[in-house]
């Protein structure tokens, strides 16, 4: 392949024009089929043109703004990082793994847009502004792109002023042309894409804008022109030997999205730097932070996801992502300063400034969002807002309806006002209740129950402790399901008892431990050398739950409901111990 | 043994749908491809005769469940047992035959998912927000080579021709051929029993298809052509899908696709495939 322009190795795919919003445009490029389409926030995305589920081509899914949809069962992938964001036959769950399409580098300029495989910087052509581009109508031709770069150059003499062509790479020349009623001769720059093995599409630009008046009448003479020199190529081309077609190549998955979904296990570690880009009060006492990549990609996430932020002072912290799948540059989050902080909320205050580093986990959502329901609720108190805004953000823009609901003493004390009020009428304070009013207007919302399932109506809280265990309690006594209450702790207020060790069992790693007192799972687990995934490590965030096979957990948590407490087949593992005097797991 | 085109001794060695029994014309011969082969199907005095045009040579014959069987190979005694069809009240009939450019298991497959039911048969199979798959059970039957999905349920607008409204159905999927699958949902109009569906696919080649849908159902009051529309309209809805996929032929190695919990049953269809030693219509994984 040649490298046609400086730029390395970018060629043009489409024309900018071809990527009307909420489209997805078909294209190719060297034998490889893409999938290309144009987010609401004007970001060009090309994409392998097969869905990493069953095969399904991009090109005949349904560009929803944000996130592109597969047709065949609705997987829905984000603009940007290409992360699966949803699989609706499992409504209840987080995709599991991270699952991503190919992406190719992509980028929008002089009215064409360009990608390839191995492209680095911008595309440049000598002598051209990118306003003054206009493309000319793509040409597909049956032949070689080397063999219609040198024939188009070897034409463009007698097409052109009478100068000979000046070649600007294998596959791109220029050359200026005299125009039917003006002395003036235009400059026009003509690109080969190759398409695949025998094919290729002439793509022209003309060095100057037509007035609008006379744009269909340069369009028409110059696709009268391109039209007869692609007729003489592919005659001539006729004689060549056939291209050998290209295989399409299929690259192999990542080990890990091969098979059904293990059990995870990464320990507590920071995958990602990322740079403060913005930090700004939005009330209440809360910071909002905008985390950017250093190299401009930012890892997939759904609503609900937290991050765990590793502090300069040694300290961990969750903070949940407070992004919609509008929002995929940086990771936005919102901190409290909480006045009896250990150091956590002080540090991301007083410490970090804009510009700073800091270490992150990677996304993980132990909250998960359904997009199935018929209505869906959303209860929050004080800063227990975030998780929610990300997931209502993601309903408003599917379509979805749902009301949300926020508890604080005023306004002023209402973090993220912002925020909420772009939620629209969706938003409806709660300010000013006391303790009985603030109870009342709950079972109120409450009121009716709810079976939830799919189609059915579907709570989500957070909040101070308090206020998750009110919503529950109201919400059982109104009938709701526990299945469509959902919820996510800060933290875990309960006081821990470690006083009693117990025998452990790990069925797959073959190994038993003793658990000694106070001692966690978790850590007599690593200490074995055996992996587990943790994020907050005080029984509120689900990531590190494992499955029981044998003896009975003595749950110390806020994350398992109820009813999966008494089943006893999952046990978050570090805070919670065993009753038996021997505890198996899954591990 | 004859020299064939296909190389695949398993997949010739199994019957093979070439059409249904009464698209056989009365006089003359019909031809059709099987495996690229070219076979004329006719009426003799001893009954359907199939053979190959190009040496002449006799191909076996069974005629099963309203359609032509034959092999290019030495075939089993009998085919899969399918009881239902022959109680008395049920409409046993070819609902249509459809040329689709895919492989033959990829067919199977969309024909045992049913996470695509709202996206792809919106309205009828399956509606937005309905979306979920919950768990089913899935095993290889020892007893009768083939897999066997039970406990199947989903949301469906409209299950069937005598549906009157949204039900939530429940379904059985069996592959008792590795180009045959049939499926047992939940009659509308009769609960306690079920409506029998059939997906007969008849490779005509590595990646072309025509799928013939047999369906023996419980209808005593839709015309012959209310049911076929029904099951047209269906599989209409399909094959665009299906000839959207990449790669066409279907990839039996793990890592060539991502599956999830909802495609436990085609997990279990693959890796069957792989121990029949079956090749024809898929990539093998590497070994």
């Amino acid at each position: 392949m040649s490298e046609a322009i400086p730029g390395a190795g970018w060629h043009p795919i489409a024309s900018g024009s071809d990527l009307a919003y909420r489209h997805v445009f078909h294209g190719a490029l060297a034998g490889r089929e893409v999938a290309v389409w144009r987010a609401d926030d004007d970001h060009v995305n090309v994409w392998e043109n097969r869905c990493l589920h069953r095969g399904v081509k991009l090109s005949i899914g349904v560009n929803e703004g944000f996130e592109l949809k597969c047709q065949y069962h609705g997987w829905r992938y984000a603009n940007r990082t290409s992360a699966c964001t949803y699989i609706p036959a499992h409504p209840a769950d987080a995709p599991a793994r991270t699952i991503a399409n190919r992406t190719f580098p992509a980028a929008e300029r002089y009215g064409l847009v360009w990608s390839g495989e191995a492209a680095t910087g911008v595309p440049e052509i000598p002598g051209l502004a990118d306003a003054d581009a206009f493309p000319l109508r793509p040409l597909p031709v049956d032949a070689p792109a080397a063999f219609v770069a040198e024939r188009l150059a070897a034409a463009a003499e007698a097409i052109g002023t009478g100068r000979a062509a000046r070649r600007i790479g294998d596959l791109a020349l220029a050359f200026t042309a005299g125009v039917p009623g003006s002395d003036d001769p235009v400059a026009i720059t003509v690109l080969v894409q190759p398409l695949a093995a025998g094919r290729a599409v002439i793509r022209a630009l003309r060095h100057g804008r037509p007035t609008a008046d006379a744009e269909l009448e340069v369009l028409r003479h110059w696709n009268g022109v391109l039209t007869a020199l692609r007729d003489a190529i592919e005659a001539a081309a006729a004689t060549l030997a056939p291209a050998a077609p290209d295989a399409a190549p299929i690259e192999p998955l990542p080990a890990e999205l091969a098979d059904l979904p293990p059990a995870a296990a990464f320990g507590r570690r920071p995958a990602l730097t990322m740079r403060i880009a913005e930090k700004q009060p939005a009330g209440d006492g809360v910071a909002l932070f905008r985390l950017e990549p250093r190299d401009g990609v930012l890892p997939g996430f759904q609503p609900g996801a937290h991050i765990d932020v590793h502090l300069p002072n040694g300290l961990v912290r969750q903070y949940s992502l407070l992004n919609g799948p509008a929002e995929t540059t940086a990771y936005l989050i919102a901190v409290k300063r909480e006045p009896q902080s250990r150091g956590g909320s002080a540090a991301l205050h007083e410490t970090l400034r804009v510009g700073d580093l800091v270490a992150l986990s990677e996304p993980r959502n132990n909250f998960p969002l359904r997009r199935d329901a018929g209505a869906t609720l959303f209860l929050a108190g004080g800063i227990g807002v975030t998780p929610l805004i990300a997931m209502a953000k993601t309903l408003a823009l599917g379509g979805r309806p749902f009301a949300f609901h926020a508890f604080a003493r005023d306004a002023a004390r209402l973090p993220l006002g912002a925020e909420l009020g772009r939620l629209g009428s969706a938003f409806r304070p709660q300010l000013g209740l006391d303790a009985e009013a603030r109870s009342a207007a709950i079972s109120g919302l409450l009121a009716g129950g709810s079976v939830g399932g799919t189609g059915g109506r579907h709570l989500y809280v957070c909040g101070p402790a308090g206020f998750i265990e009110l919503v529950r309690a109201q919400a059982a006594a109104a009938g709701w399901a526990e299945a469509a209450v959902h919820f996510e702790y800060f933290a875990n207020a309960r006081p821990l008892d470690r006083s009693q060790g117990f025998e452990l069992a790990l069925s797959r790693s073959c190994l038993t431990l003793a658990v000694a007192p106070g001692e966690t799972i978790v850590e007599a687990v690593r200490a074995a050398g055996v992996d587990i995934a943790t994020s907050c490590e005080q029984g509120a965030c689900g990531t590190c739950l494992a499955t029981v096979l044998d003896g009975a957990p003595d749950h110390q948590d806020v994350y398992l409901t109820p009813s999966e407490k008494a089943a006893g087949r999952s046990i978050v593992t570090c805070v919670s111990r065993a009753r038996s005097a021997r505890l198996v797991l899954d591990l | 043994m004859a020299v064939r085109r296909a190389r695949d001794r398993v997949a010739l060695d199994l019957w093979q749908v070439i059409g249904a029994v009464e698209d056989v014309p009365a006089t003359g011969a019909a031809t059709t491809v099987l495996m690229e082969e070219t076979l004329a199907v006719s009426r003799g005095p001893a009954g359907i005769a199939v053979h190959l045009p190009e040496t002449g040579e006799a191909l076996p014959v069974l005629l099963r469940y309203g359609y032509v069987w034959t092999s290019l190979g030495t075939p089993p005694a009998e085919l899969f047992p399918l009881p239902e069809w022959a109680e008395p009240d049920r409409r046993n009939l070819n609902a249509g035959t459809v040329g689709v450019h895919v492989s033959a298991p990829r067919a199977i497959e969309n024909f045992l998912d049913m996470a695509h039911f709202p996206y792809v048969h919106t309205g009828i199979l399956g509606a937005e927000p309905h979306t979920e798959v919950e768990d089913y059970d899935v095993e290889v039957s020892d007893s009768r080579d083939e897999v066997l999905a039970t406990r199947c349920r989903f949301w469906q607008p409209m299950a069937a021709t005598t549906a009157t409204g949204a039900i939530m159905a429940d379904y059985v999927y069996r592959v008792p051929h590795p180009y045959c699958a049939v499926l047992y949902k939940t009659c509308p109009a009769e609960p306690h029993r079920r409506d029998v569906i059939g997906i007969l696919l008849q490779p005509v080649s590595e990646e072309r298809v025509r799928a013939h849908l047999m369906l023996s159902l419980i209808d005593h009051d839709n015309p012959d052509t209310v049911l076929r529309r029904f099951q047209q309209t269906i599989f209409g809805q399909d094959k665009p899908i299906l000839e959207n996929q990449v790669p066409k032929k279907l990839p039996l190695d793990p890592r060539a696709e991502t599956p999830i919990r909802a495609d436990k049953s085609a997990v279990a269809y693959r890796r069957w495939l792989r121990q029949k030693g079956l090749t024809y219509g898929t990539i093998p994984a590497a070994a």
